[in-house]
């Protein structure tokens, strides 16, 4: 392995993040059931024609401009034709020759990744494999849905620094308001070409591609399981020739699935049903005005501004929803130190991925911090109304009344006048003690055991000083 | 009232002032559809057409105007009718159901029409003699031992033969002109985008336009103001406003510049149609307009430059008929590959697949820029003659058609010697302008021939102007 180097290009495709479909009225929405979100468009019934979504080129511009891209300013649709029963037209809308982004590049921890393009087109339906009986079904739902592509140059060289550029980009995609990225609905797939080389070589391996990788993980077991697979041949003194392979990720590994003499000639030419799309320098730069802060942006603001460390930054930025609800609770309560100790500490270990959505509303949350920080409950008290709001969904209002303040006023002084009676050693030691604080602190602790916590602090820390004279 | 020799616009005219019921007007051209089943120009006269006409009757006496009101029009089997059948005479779609209205449909719907039968033409619009067709070819409305030209024959035999008072044709290289000029009838292709294609089976996307197919030019005039306008469904459509073309008509034409092209003049020696088209440019000269040579230097090369762009988006346009989703799915295929050869194999008829066959190959990689890039740059070109033609004059003048229409199965061997057929006419439609076919003298047995009038862009107001003139002065010329 030492002695290869791997050369890797993805090929990524986004559902973007529109009402409508690419080319007619039908809703951009994933789960209905199958085919009652189609219409003469999505399906390529004789006669019908494709009506741009500009909306769609919106968002692809969008997120070139979060990449440094260059836009261009006409933007041309073509046909790229080929059978396959999901292809309802026999063609997929796409773009070839003028793509809406091009060059453009994301930077990584070491390095920086090159992009070749971006452009818009449609997505296709889905074949659903049944029994033998009824065999393979088809549902047109998806087709039309618009799906962005990024290419990339073969600039990366690991199977890390793939998810590193795949982590990347889908945040910048989330950040955008470009696409949502949901994996599970297919909402980020990628196609892999790997190739190797001897190490330090100029000249380029022969490249195989892996295509439609819906997650991570199979991106990289499939990355290494192919230049592993392509090592090996090149050891045994065989050529690695050019071809498509899937990755089947429940047996870990790739077959063969067309060799490059057997692939299709696309006949791509220009959709003679469709416009050119002049895109005018005021509209990219209206579009760039709309556009919010980038992750890396916002992680220097969290530490430049407000004193986070790197660590904390980075874990509040890795999802757009996370970072959202960080800044809508500061904006209730400004204290980012104490926020971001309670997300990273009692918040995010009830929630199994970052991305969830956090079962107390960021208002609910600055509420109870400002309780502490007002000391109507203690600390203890908030970490456990925190999680039966959380985990049982109970309300604050409630849990507020049941916690905060119960004991208070005269059966409260009542109570730190019999724990100073009772206590002389604790008196004595406190008035000749060094450090009297720590028995200060002593007595507080034995008010709220006593009351189980539901004394009014700021009162009961009031009695004990008087008492304590 | 004597029914069938009514114009389209006297027709309306009747029926909105209750003169005449749409029940007797339609009925009358059903029965005149029924008698003249010889003729093979229809291919199902729709069972629901007196129920409707009774429906607009009643429509009318409550009050209800529309240009069409209660009038009967035939449609070309490419143009979609919401539950009828539209098979673009092809075995593929035998039994295929149009799911929606063409945006054309639509629009004489909303006028009140009856839209009464479907018309025979060449499969999918590929041919120019409906010897194409999957279910016989037509006859000539003038002569039965003939064709009727192609492909909108079906259509254009029908408003010769008096079957309705106006046909719909499709026009991609000279799909309704060619045919009108064989039966001696009055028809245009528009101006590229002024008609909407929504809804209409393509065939080449880029060049090809629906248009109306009538017995005398301000009915057609009159037809175009219903069908003409942007749609919201064709990026392609024009979204200008859509003047009355009858409003262009001035009885006059003194003064216009007839553009007479220098290539013509090359091109029509010796022909059947050199007399007439001499005639006819003699007669505009006589009748006080001004006949300027001009020149599009590579005229010659618009036929090569379409059948290398028809067929190269046709090939593209057909893919969908794939036998996976509707119509035919071949019962011999045994998985995904055989539904696609068999089905398509079956489906399609031979200058189909001859064209699919020419549109793959000019799109192929390797072959791409030497033919469809090549092709492209050659109508940009073209387009730019034309435009300095159109400088020094208001329209040309060329013939429809080298003769009058052909015995049927006198071409039928030479798919080049057919494709000839289009010579004058696949101009427009490379260039994207709009081109009428009137009637103008006789061929060398009495059948008519067709004068073709061509505009710049959306100058089709001008056209009905010279046409309805030479159809009123033209005298024996004009006359069938």
């Amino acid at each position: 392995m030492q002695e290869y180097d791997i050369v890797i290009g993805l090929e990524v495709h986004s559902e973007l993040k529109t009402n409508s479909k690419v080319f007619c009225s039908c809703k951009n929405q994933f789960g209905q059931a199958p085919n009652t979100n189609c219409c003469p468009v999505c399906v390529g019934l004789p006669g019908a024609l494709p009506v741009l979504n500009k909306k769609a080129v919106e968002l692809v511009i969008k997120a070139g401009l979060t990449m440094g891209c260059q836009i261009n300013d006409l933007a041309v649709f073509e046909r790229k034709n080929y059978f396959y029963p999901d292809l309802a037209k026999a063609y997929q809308i796409s773009q070839l020759v003028r793509p809406i982004c091009l060059g453009g590049q994301i930077e990584l921890e070491d390095k920086v990744v090159r992009l070749n393009r971006i452009h818009l087109e449609e997505d296709a339906g889905k074949l659903v494999h049944c029994s033998a009986a009824i065999g393979t079904l088809i549902d047109y739902n998806r087709g039309g849905v618009p799906l962005m592509e990024l290419v990339t140059e073969p600039d990366i060289s690991s199977a890390d620094e793939a998810v590193e550029f795949l982590t990347r980009l889908r945040q910048r995609l989330i950040y955008a308001g470009v696409a949502e990225c949901k994996m599970e609905q297919g909402g980020l797939r990628c196609d892999v070409n790997v190739s190797v080389k001897k190490k330090g070589s100029k000249e380029l391996g022969q490249r195989t591609e892996m295509k439609n990788l819906n997650s991570f993980k199979s991106v990289y077991r499939a990355i290494n399981y192919e230049a592993n697979r392509q090592i090996e041949i090149l050891e045994n003194g065989g050529t690695v020739v050019q071809e498509t392979r899937k990755w089947d990720d429940n047996h870990s590994r790739s077959v063969s699935m067309r060799k490059k003499e057997t692939s299709s000639d696309y006949r791509y030419f220009p959709d003679p049903d469709m416009l050119a799309v002049e895109i005018p320098r005021e509209d990219v730069e209206r579009i760039r005005k709309t556009l919010p802060l980038m992750p890396d942006q916002l992680r220097k603001r969290y530490v430049e501004e407000y004193g986070l460390s790197d660590y904390e930054s980075e874990i509040l930025t890795r999802e757009k929803a996370l970072s959202d609800y960080f800044n809508e609770v500061l904006s209730f309560y400004n204290n980012p130190k104490e926020v971001t100790n309670w997300i990273l500490t009692e918040i995010l270990n009830k929630v199994k991925d970052l991305s969830e959505e956090i079962a107390i509303s960021p208002s609910d949350l600055a509420k109870l911090l400002k309780l502490v920080e007002d000391k109507k409950v203690t600390r203890t008290n908030a970490k456990e109304m925190l999680a039966r709001i959380m985990e049982n969904g109970e309300k604050l209002e409630a849990l507020e009344k049941e916690y905060a303040g119960s004991v208070d006023g005269d059966a409260l002084r009542a109570l730190v006048e019999t724990i100073v009676k009772n206590n002389p050693n604790a008196v004595e030691d406190y008035r000749t003690s060094d450090t009297p604080e720590k028995v200060f602190r002593w007595f507080t602790g034995q008010v709220m055991k006593e009351t189980r916590g539901k004394a009014n602090a700021t009162k009961a820390e009031e009695f004990i000083r008087e008492l304590l004279k | 009232m004597d029914i069938g020799k009514l114009s389209l616009i006297e027709l309306a005219k009747a029926i909105s002032e209750q003169k005449l019921t749409s029940y007797e007007v339609t009925k009358y051209y059903i029965e005149r559809c029924q008698e003249k089943s010889d003729l093979n120009a229809l291919l199902e006269i729709f069972d629901d057409s007196l129920d409707r006409a009774s429906e607009m009757d009643e429509k009318i006496k409550g009050g209800f105007k529309g240009k069409l009101a209660g009038v009967p029009v035939i449609i070309k089997d490419n143009i979609l009718y919401k539950g009828k059948k539209a098979s673009c005479s092809s075995r593929f779609l035998e039994n295929y159901v149009a799911q929606y209205n063409s945006t054309v449909v639509q629009k004489m719907l909303d006028e009140g029409a009856i839209i009464i039968a479907r018309a025979n033409m060449d499969e999918f619009a590929m041919g120019s003699s409906t010897e194409n067709s999957a279910y016989g070819v037509t006859k000539n409305a003038l002569d039965p031992s003939r064709v009727p030209g192609g492909s909108s024959g079906g259509s254009a035999c029908a408003v010769a033969a008096g079957l309705a008072p106006v046909a719909l044709g499709t026009d991609t290289g000279g799909s309704i002109r060619q045919p009108c000029s064989y039966n001696g009838v009055v028809g245009i292709k528009p101006t590229y985008g002024r008609v909407s294609r929504y809804g209409v089976v393509a065939f080449a996307s880029s060049i090809e336009q629906v248009g109306p197919i009538t017995k005398n030019v301000k009915d057609n005039a009159y037809m175009l103001s219903v069908l003409a306008g942007g749609s919201i469904h064709d990026e392609t459509s024009l979204k200008v406003e859509v003047p009355d073309y009858l409003s262009y008509i001035k009885g006059d034409i003194k003064g216009l510049k007839v553009g007479v092209l220098k290539e013509i003049e090359e091109a029509v020696k010796g022909l059947e149609v050199e007399k007439s088209y001499k005639e006819a440019v003699k007669f505009l000269k006589d009748n006080g307009a001004e006949i300027v040579e001009v020149s599009i230097p590579d005229f010659k090369l618009t036929l090569p430059c379409y059948y290398i762009i028809a067929p190269a988006e046709a090939t593209s346009n057909l893919g969908r008929f794939d036998g996976v989703k509707y119509s035919r799915r071949s019962a011999e295929a045994k998985d995904v590959d055989e539904i696609y050869v068999k089905s398509r194999s079956e489906g399609f008829g031979k200058e189909v697949k001859r064209r699919i066959m020419l549109g793959n190959f000019v799109l192929s990689s390797g072959y791409f820029d030497a033919y469809y890039n090549k092709a492209k740059k050659l109508q940009q070109k073209l387009i730019a003659e034309s435009k300095k033609a159109f400088e020094n004059c208001d329209v040309l003048v060329l013939p429809t058609t080298a003769g009058e229409a052909f015995k049927i199965g006198a071409k039928g061997g030479d798919p080049v010697e057919m494709y000839k057929e289009d010579l004058f006419t696949i101009m427009a439609n490379i260039l994207g302008t709009p081109a009428l076919s009137l009637p103008f003298g006789k061929g060398e047995s009495g059948l008519p021939l067709g004068l073709q009038i061509v505009a710049d862009r959306l100058n089709e107001g001008l056209i009905y102007n010279v046409a309805d003139f030479i159809e009123n002065n033209g005298g024996d010329y004009a006359r069938v």
